[in-house]
């Protein structure tokens, strides 16, 4: 495996009128999985069904249901786990988390407080080539995921959807380990990277599959560090939770707001009072959500409905053997085997289709030149037509045709582009497209020969000025390239001019 | 364990159920009663012993992930006191 060692970023660092502030970051990610029917009913959980639809008696918590668990879900936690080189429980535990809301039908969460399925784990968070966060997971537990209130279709009342109601979620506990909005954001993108190669959330943050509570408090330089040494939190502030943020973008602009709020408080000689806060995106801003404030005690106790989730080791082992390649083990492949720089080993296995595109038309290539065509020519002309790489009109076969012509000579860089377009939008063999275009590169020096004499007989004067300023026997290459119609090599050309103008 | 008259009124909040103020004593006063019945249960040691959830050895149950419910919406609104356009109605909740 890899074993490359990262230099730890810088933390964020805010001037503040008392001196610097630095910022302590934990986050709570829920994870949608990617499951066909809900952790605890046969229910489905697809979206944009009609409303209270995909909703069983279970999930509308009538007296005497009873929940059973989906063995496809325990499975995608354990999954995870394993992609986030945790520690697997194989006994862990349910839980009541009680409080009154409309979309909480049964009026507690089944959640994993005491025993959660998935314990210690990692994350590399890579902020440049060679700078990396470690950022430690303390736990992953499974539970149910909440209905959805609209309070704009009337006046006086609210409208409840229970069709999200027990859909299992994984939640993803971090280590107060993020020290700013950008590494925070970099960490949301890395483990929906993850959950995405291992299949087990599709990482939809925009339908609200993947969502983050942010965990923000500011300290003096120094504080994390005797924090880190001993593991003791009172080194650090008081923190305030962000709750569920769906963008990239609102968890860094929550963030920045929300430590300039909280130095802003202890500058003016304040207390930060811990406290649960929604991010308002048209303001700018967070601000307390009091309502919840009386919901903090959720006495929570063991589910009495379900047993102990007892899974076995050879069970977790077989889930280990079928693990895909995760991001940090593809991207050190892909640099090592085909010469990649780090940032095109980045945008390469951003996405497992990327991936798999990019090593169709590399096997048995020049990786580079193919990474080049990839993610210059394709991706380029896929993002001008807002097209995914899976709705690419162009096959891996095809790009890769191309490149060999390129390859053995027969046509130039500047063909093969016209190539490329014409392949896009008729479809067709390289090697036969080009064929019938005539798009073959001119080898045969004597005909590049006679074009530049030719020129070079009918230009005196600016023979003469190519000779004083080497720079505009460019002038020629461009006379010759324009007579053969494109189809000479210009690095061939240049050389013949400097050879002839003896320069 | 003693409920004191606050405690009594803040487990009927946390509840959701309505208590007089005249009712709480009287409450109270059960509550510390059951839980000091309960009590007696510490005098019996169970250091190292593992809580039972079963009285006999069972396996969580559990189910394929396959759809086997739901589109029953009539069904799961029918005891609604308002139900509108297929959602509950329920008095506005806003953050």
């Amino acid at each position: 495996m890899l074993d490359i060692s990262y230099e730890a970023p810088r933390p964020k660092i805010i001037a503040g009128a008392t001196g610097d502030w630095e910022l302590v970051i934990g986050m709570e990610i829920h994870a949608q999985v990617a499951s066909n029917a809900k952790l605890f009913s046969g229910a489905s959980t697809q979206v944009g069904a009609e409303p209270n639809s995909n909703v069983a008696f279970v999930d509308a918590a009538m007296p005497g249901m009873l929940p059973v668990i989906n063995e496809f879900c325990v499975e995608q936690a354990v999954r995870s786990g394993l992609g986030l080189k945790a520690q697997i429980n194989l006994r862990s535990a349910f839980d009541r988390k009680n409080y009154f809301y409309p979309d909480l039908p049964q009026g507690y969460q089944i959640s994993q407080l005491y025993h959660p399925i998935v314990g210690e784990g990692e994350v590399l968070v890579e902020m440049g080539p060679g700078v990396a966060r470690h950022v430690r997971i303390e736990r992953i537990h499974l539970e149910q995921d909440a209905g959805k209130s609209i309070h704009d279709m009337d006046p006086n009342m609210s409208f409840v959807d229970f069709n999200r109601t027990g859909v299992a979620l994984m939640e993803i506990v971090s280590r107060p380990d993020i020290r700013g909005p950008e590494e925070a954001a970099a960490y949301v993108a890395k483990l929906r990277q993850i959950l995405r190669y291992l299949g087990t959330c599709d990482g939809n943050m925009q339908n609200g599959n993947l969502r983050a509570d942010v965990n923000v408090s500011v300290c003096r330089p120094g504080d994390y560090e005797r924090y880190q040494a001993t593991q003791d939190f009172s080194h650090l502030g008081t923190r305030c939770e962000i709750k569920n943020m769906n963008s990239l973008r609102f968890i860094q602009a929550a963030i920045e707001y929300e430590a300039r709020r909280q130095i802003a408080i202890l500058e003016d000689g304040g207390k930060v009072d811990q406290e649960t806060r929604l991010y308002d995106p048209d303001k700018g801003e967070t601000r307390s959500m009091r309502s919840k404030e009386e919901a903090h005690d959720y006495r929570y106790f063991p589910c009495p409905d379900l047993l102990p989730l007892e899974i076995e080791q050879a069970w977790v082992d077989e889930i280990a053997a079928s693990m895909p390649e995760l991001p940090d083990a593809k991207k050190a492949r892909f640099m090592a085997d085909f010469g990649l720089t780090d940032y095109d080993a980045n945008v390469l296995t951003a996405e497992l289709d990327n991936a798999a595109f990019f090593e169709a038309v590399a096997q048995g290539r020049d990786g580079k030149q193919a990474a080049n065509w990839i993610i210059n020519e394709l991706f380029g002309r896929l993002n001008k037509e807002g097209k995914s790489v899976t709705e690419s009109p162009l096959s891996p076969a095809q790009i890769g045709g191309v490149l060999d012509l390129i390859a053995s000579g027969e046509i130039t860089t500047k063909m093969a582009k016209d190539l490329f377009e014409i392949l896009w939008t008729e479809g067709g063999n390289p090697a036969e497209v080009a064929a019938a275009r005539g798009m073959k590169q001119v080898t045969d020096t004597g005909a590049i020969e006679r074009a530049l004499d030719e020129l070079i007989a009918a230009n005196p004067d600016q023979v003469e000025k190519a000779k004083v300023n080497a720079k505009l026997a460019g002038w020629f290459t461009g006379q010759v390239l324009k007579a053969t119609g494109g189809k000479a090599n210009p690095a061939v050309v240049n050389q013949m001019v400097a050879q002839k103008l003896g320069l | 364990m003693s409920i004191d008259i606050d405690t009594a009124r803040r487990v009927a909040k946390l509840a959701r159920i309505r208590v007089e103020e005249a009712d709480l004593p009287a409450l109270a006063g059960e509550l510390s009663g059951i839980l000091t019945f309960m009590e007696q249960l510490n005098e019996v040691d169970v250091t190292g012993v593992e809580p039972m959830t079963s009285v006999t050895p069972m396996r969580l149950k559990r189910r394929k992930d396959e759809v086997t419910d739901g589109n029953i919406q009539s069904q799961i609104l029918k005891n609604a006191p308002d139900a509108r356009e297929g959602f509950f109605a329920v008095p506005k909740v806003v953050e």
